[in-house]
């Protein structure tokens, strides 16, 4: 059998003396959407800080496309291509949102994404191209915070917290995009708090409790019982 | 009355070397948060590689810009990758404990190789020429040229951080690293970089100080205060107000001297403080965007 | 059920050790010889200007580079005292604190304007600022410096023997003055305040400390220390000029040096580091700027590789304090509980 896109294999992640994780292991196919929800403090983003390097494991391995990025840091995961969209938004307040955009393609990797595309992915953004990031809506700067990471071409793209601090109607304006990135044949994992709006777009999901994986599978299979047994360890 | 207007010119003119001292230093604040003690003594020690090369090549010190901008270009990549990186962090201690080490050994080190002698640069002819700018008020050929370069060196430096991949990958590493790194930007390189253009622009500051004045070991401290003083009165992070900072400290020092020789140097330090006490944000503040 | 305790078994050695300690400097006339009494003089001013700076970059997390400032200033006002107004060195020591406090304060309003590490050249600027106007000072000797006029070194103490034991005993007093100063200052409530900003500065200003307040105060107590220390730094060279009295190298480079290599935001540091500097200087000073260059490696090198000094070092691995400032909260037995 072919190797896996991403291949997470029992790690166990620290923030000092504090175990974030416990061997979690999860699987991405290429082309696949999986979600990835939990309640706040589960670890997920965490897991998503870990697989874009800017976080190592202290054991376990993470493999993409078969070799290892465990231990590489965040610069070299995205020359690999993965890219995370981080909680937050966290565009460069001193760049307009143009040159946001370019610097998140400032490592030229080949792809159908540039920056034309995102303008018509994100129309809104095409408008406010010169302004400071600063100047966009929650909505506008989120699309712009999924643009850059598309910039950099990434098999596979990590979504944090996407509808955070936004209104339900400009979520499901974003939502509304992901079967055309998706198209273009990366894979995408969606972290949430917000389960409904993740489940709807993803194939598969896992569902993290206190830093281990509480339960994975397809989400159609997945019910709402076991579902908030999972999530509330109850 | 033009006896004064001189002053005021030659003033202005040195004004340029200060900016010049200074932008060099606001440039990696600016990107690291970074203030670097041993700003002055890198300029020193430019003045003196510089020394090695004309005597070496027998070239003039104008033309040694050549090799001295890209081995203190140099210096600066391997002290920022070699050194200065391990101290960046939350705490302040460190970089600038480290950067005044770096002071004293630089300092000490130059004195061990060139001995405490007052040395200078002999740029030949260009050294006497001099232009009239209007009836009675003349400006050497040199002060002038000096001047146009510390423009160029600002507008290039503009340029370089508004309108360049490079630039952006500066700002966005200044405003969040681990975003940064997301990006495909390795930032211990990027703080590489930016120590090395900051000690290019140090070399060609060092090269025209050399040639302008005296200068010995010992001079590096009292250089790196005309930077700071430079940058503060322009306000942070606006390059063209440190042009203006370093006009008003060589303005301020220029008039002090003619009042008394003894005040040469107090009158830049008053005029700093006076800005200080009524607007501590500098003159030209950078206006947040 | 529980209490705050101040002491480990090891403190309370170290306390007696240092009492100990002090009793034999105190008496020292008796057992050393001129030389060695002025070298001890000369370790228990660099461990008060070090002590100081320590309390200033360590704890309120100022980190200046111009304490030269107010070396120079007390050294200064030793001699305009004297000469100007006849004041006899001693007493000119002691004013030279709160004078250097009050000139302080002015100080301070403008470059606590300075943000973070700016403030480190701010402060630079103000002894540079100090050593220009002293050289302008023709009635005490300009830019080339004045010596102590005789009348009043002599009037001093009938004989110089005893002369240099006043200064002897006045620097050992000044110094474990500084000492217990920081001591309790670091022991009270402001020194938990202190000890809560160095550690997170924007957390202790929401937990209600005014942490401004706080460090303008350091700042001030910083220069009177420091003022007097200078005082007396020149009444035993009985001379000054602008280059020595606001020399960076001596008052800061030096002072900076000690500091780390005992160990920073620690007081037992900088005594530590003072008797390290000493030792290093009476073996290799002969090496000039070749000796400069070395300690200002083995500064960065400690920074880097052991931020917490040689005391930070002996703190870790064997768990020492010698003067009981940690607060330890003490379990006690149930059964024991008193109740409160």
């Amino acid at each position: 059998m072919a190797d896996p896109l991403l291949d997470v294999r029992g790690i166990d992640v620290f923030y000092g003396d504090f175990q974030a994780l416990f061997g979690v292991s999860l699987r991405i196919e290429t082309g696949e959407v999986v979600a990835v929800i939990g309640a706040n403090g589960a670890g997920k983003s965490t897991l998503l800080r870990s697989i874009a390097g800017l976080m190592h494991p202290r054991r376990g391995e993470i493999r993409l496309a078969g070799a290892s990025i465990t231990h590489s840091p965040a610069f070299e995961v995205v020359r690999r291509g993965v890219a995370l969209v981080p909680e937050g938004r966290r565009l460069f307040p001193s760049l307009t949102v143009e040159e946001n955009l370019l610097i998140g393609a400032q490592l030229k990797r080949p792809g159908p994404w540039t920056l034309a595309r995102v303008y018509d992915l994100f129309p809104a953004l095409a408008a406010r191209r010169r302004l400071p990031a600063t100047a966009l809506s929650g909505g506008q700067q989120q699309m712009a915070a999924i643009g850059r990471a598309l910039m950099a071409n990434p098999r596979l793209l990590l979504c944090d917290e996407i509808s955070l601090g936004l209104a339900p109607i400009v979520v499901r304006d974003i939502y509304a995009q992901i079967p055309r990135i998706v198209a273009e044949g990366l894979s995408l994992v969606i972290v949430e708090q917000d389960i409904a709006q993740a489940l709807k777009a993803a194939a598969r999901a896992y569902c993290l409790q206190e830093g281990r994986v509480a339960l994975h599978g397809a989400t159609r299979e997945l019910t709402r019982e076991t579902i908030s047994a999972a999530y509330f360890g109850v | 009355m033009t006896e004064w207007l001189n002053v005021v010119v030659q003033g202005v003119l040195t004004g340029g070397l200060y900016a010049m001292f200074a932008v060099g230093l606001s440039l990696i604040f600016g990107v690291m948060r970074l203030v670097n003690i041993a700003h002055g003594d890198l300029i020193v020690l430019a003045a003196y590689v510089s020394l090695m090369v004309t005597q070496a090549l027998g070239v003039d010190p104008l033309t040694s810009l050549v090799l001295v901008v890209p081995i203190m270009a140099l210096v600066g990549y391997a002290l920022q990758r070699g050194l200065l990186n391990f101290t960046l962090g939350e705490d302040l201690l460190p970089p600038l404990l480290v950067t005044f080490g770096l002071s004293v050994i630089i300092q000490n080190g130059l004195l061990e190789l060139f001995t405490a002698d007052s040395r200078k640069l002999q740029a030949g002819a260009i050294e006497v020429l001099t232009a009239q700018l209007m009836p009675g008020v003349w400006v050497g050929y040199l002060p002038l040229v000096q001047f146009a370069v510390a423009i160029l060196v600002i507008a290039a430096l503009q340029v370089l951080f508004y309108k360049t991949a490079l630039g952006r990958a500066f700002r966005a590493t200044s405003d969040d690293q681990p975003v940064a790194q997301l990006m495909g930007l390795n930032t211990r390189h990027v703080f590489a970089l930016a120590m090395a253009l900051s000690l290019a622009v140090v070399a060609i500051a060092g090269v025209f100080l050399a040639v302008r004045s005296n200068f010995d070991p010992a001079i590096g401290p009292a250089r790196l205060i005309f930077g700071f003083e430079a940058v503060i009165i322009g306000g942070l992070g606006n390059m063209w107000g440190t042009l203006a900072g370093g006009v008003i400290l060589g303005v301020a020092q220029a008039i002090g001297a003619e009042l008394d020789p003894g005040w040469q140097l107090l009158a830049g330090h008053i005029a700093f403080l006076v800005i200080l006490a009524l607007r501590p944000q500098g003159l030209f503040p950078k206006v947040s965007g | 059920m529980s209490r705050v305790e101040h002491a480990s078994r090891s403190s309370r050695v170290g306390v007696a050790l240092a009492g100990f300690g002090l009793a034999a400097l105190a008496m020292a006339p008796l057992w050393a010889d001129r030389a060695t009494l002025r070298l001890l003089a000369e370790m228990f001013t660099y461990v008060a200007l070090a002590s100081l700076w320590n309390l200033l970059a360590g704890y309120a997390g100022l980190v200046s580079v111009g304490q030269q400032a107010f070396v120079g200033l007390g050294g200064y006002l030793l001699f305009a005292l004297g000469i100007q107004f006849g004041v006899p060195p001693l007493a000119a020591v002691l004013v030279a604190g709160p004078v250097a406090a009050l000139v302080s304060i002015p100080v301070a309003l403008l470059i606590f304007r300075l943000r973070g590490a700016y403030f480190a050249i701010g402060t630079w600027v103000m002894a540079e600022v100090f050593r220009l106007m002293a050289s302008q000072i023709a009635a005490l000797g300009g830019g080339s410096g004045i010596s102590l006029p005789a009348s009043l070194v002599l009037a001093m103490a009938p004989t110089r023997q005893w002369r240099e034991l006043e200064i002897y005993w006045l620097a050992l007093a000044l110094a474990v003055a500084v000492l217990v100063a920081i001591f309790v200052l670091l022991r009270s409530r402001h020194g938990l305040a202190l000890t809560a900003v160095r550690d997170n500065e924007l957390a202790a200003q929401s937990s209600g400390i005014d942490v401004r307040r706080l460090k303008f105060a350091v700042y001030v107590l910083t220069a009177f220390g420091t003022a007097m220390i200078g005082a007396l730094i020149f009444l035993m060279k009985l001379r000054i000029s602008p280059d020595t009295a606001f020399s960076v190298n001596d008052w800061t480079a030096f002072v900076i040096f000690i500091v780390v290599i005992g160990g920073i935001g620690r007081i037992e540091g900088p005594i530590i580091g003072t008797i390290v500097f000493f030792l290093l200087r009476q073996t290799l000073a002969d090496l000039g700027s070749l000796y400069l260059m070395m300690m200002g490696t083995v500064a960065i090198a400690v920074m880097l590789a052991a931020p917490k000094g040689i005391w930070g070092l002996i703190v870790e691995r064997l768990g020492w304090q010698m003067l009981p400032l940690q607060r330890r909260l003490v379990l006690e037995p149930s059964g024991k509980a008193r109740a409160r």
